[in-house]
């Protein structure tokens, strides 16, 4: 257990300082290429840089070699794989406009590493009740999975410092939880991603200074989808981001059908005269996680995403009771 | 606000129970006189049974969403 520390240590202090420190000048150099996009949510007209996905994928990259160093584990070259392909995606997404299945089907591509490598067990924990295997439907699980995490994190970047505050809870809560079922290695393994979320929270919070695009929301929802795969934690994984997955599921429900959302015509939400955001009346707006909590009247974009920091919370909590429970049997 | 931690609740309650039906259920499941075939006709029909949870699951969760929503819009 302590040989672990320093690895632990060592890999976390990395992914937070390259992000940290690359930042700064990704901003200055965005600014001065001129990737700027409009920041909707503010009075004034204030164009925020984007993508911030290189230094996200940086972070991870870095830090996770150097955890390979220490490990040589597969596990970790299918999480390094996965997460860069699902950062070139978005990459591409960012500078391109594509179409409303490009993501998930390119997403899909992005989980074959993990199955090539191995790195995987087929076997489905749940908690109270134990394991089941499932050969031939766990492919469909990895290949399924990715996109679903991807495009979940990805959905929910919809306000300053949501996406990367609400992957920092639930990155902890799934470290935490790997902690609890003793999988140290995979629990060290998770570690730089809460830490990369949380550096790139520092520059995303309200007023965001740069956006992580679709390049930094794609990386870091694909490596969260991989960790869940590789360290055996999909239940587990898909409570801690039960609050993304009910804005998915809310949208869906309401379009019912995968569109992109810079092709919907009607918006969740308007503005007031003091700027606040209020749910719209519009009956063809889908319907989100922000309009749900907005039905209670409008509120300010900093007391939207303390909400859903509070949900993210909450379903952090109930991930790691569930992550106890693997351990309960009926 | 309550509404939607009463959503996220009602969620991993389904999850619990979801996992219980699959382990002792669908996981026992195993087909035999078909041969080499055993296996992937009892990977179909578990594939089968899985998606037909999947979609009683969503099924379930519009219900309470419809429920939670409507309850707390009225109040």
């Amino acid at each position: 257990m302590t040989e672990l520390i320093i690895p632990a240590i060592v890999s976390c202090v990395i992914a937070f300082l390259i992000v940290y420190l690359t930042t700064p000048p990704l901003i200055k150099f965005l600014q001065k290429q001129n990737y700027t996009v409009l920041d909707v949510n503010k009075k004034e007209s204030v164009m925020i840089p984007r993508p911030g996905g290189p230094s996200i994928i940086a972070g991870i990259l870095v830090s996770e070699v150097v955890l390979y160093a220490f490990f040589q584990m597969n596990e970790i070259l299918a999480i390094m794989i996965t997460s860069f392909i699902a950062f070139v995606i978005g990459y591409v997404d960012d500078r391109k406009v594509m179409g409303g299945w490009f993501k998930p089907i390119a997403l899909a591509i992005a989980a074959t590493p993990i199955i090539f490598l191995g790195a995987y067990d087929s076997d489905l924990a749940f908690p109270l009740f134990g394991e089941v295997q499932i050969p031939i439907l766990y492919f469909a699980i990895i290949i399924f999975l990715i996109p679903i995490t991807g495009n979940t994190i990805n959905s929910i970047d919809v306000l300053n410092g949501v996406s990367s505050g609400f992957m920092t809870i639930a990155s902890f809560s799934l470290s935490i939880a790997l902690f609890i079922l003793q999988n140290y290695e995979m629990a060290i393994i998770s570690l730089p991603l809460g830490m990369v979320s949380l550096a790139f929270y520092k520059f995303h919070k309200i007023p965001s200074k740069i956006f992580p695009g679709d390049s930094g929301a794609l990386t870091l929802g694909a490596m969260y989808g991989a960790i869940a795969i590789v360290g055996q934690v999909e239940i587990i994984a898909a409570v801690a981001i039960l609050p993304a997955v009910i804005n998915s599921f809310l949208f869906l429900a309401s379009m019912k059908k995968i569109v992109e959302h810079r092709q919907i015509k009607g918006k969740p939400v308007e503005h007031t005269e003091d700027f606040k955001l209020k749910a719209t009346d519009d009956k063809t707006a889908p319907i989100t996680l922000v309009r749900i909590i907005l039905a209670g009247g409008p509120m300010s974009e900093k007391q939207i995403g303390f909400h859903i920091f509070k949900l993210s919370i909450f379903s952090g909590i109930l991930a790691i009771i569930t992550a106890i429970l693997m351990g309960v049997s009926l | 606000m309550i509404g939607l931690f009463g959503f996220l609740f009602a969620m991993w309650i389904l999850i619990l129970i979801g996992g219980g039906i699959v382990v002792t259920i669908l996981g026992p499941i195993s087909i035999t006189g078909f041969g080499d075939l055993n296996w992937i006709i009892s990977s179909i029909i578990k594939g089968g049974i899985a998606v037909s949870l999947v979609i009683i699951w969503i099924f379930i969760l519009l219900k309470i969403k419809n429920w939670i929503f409507t309850k707390e819009i009225k109040t």
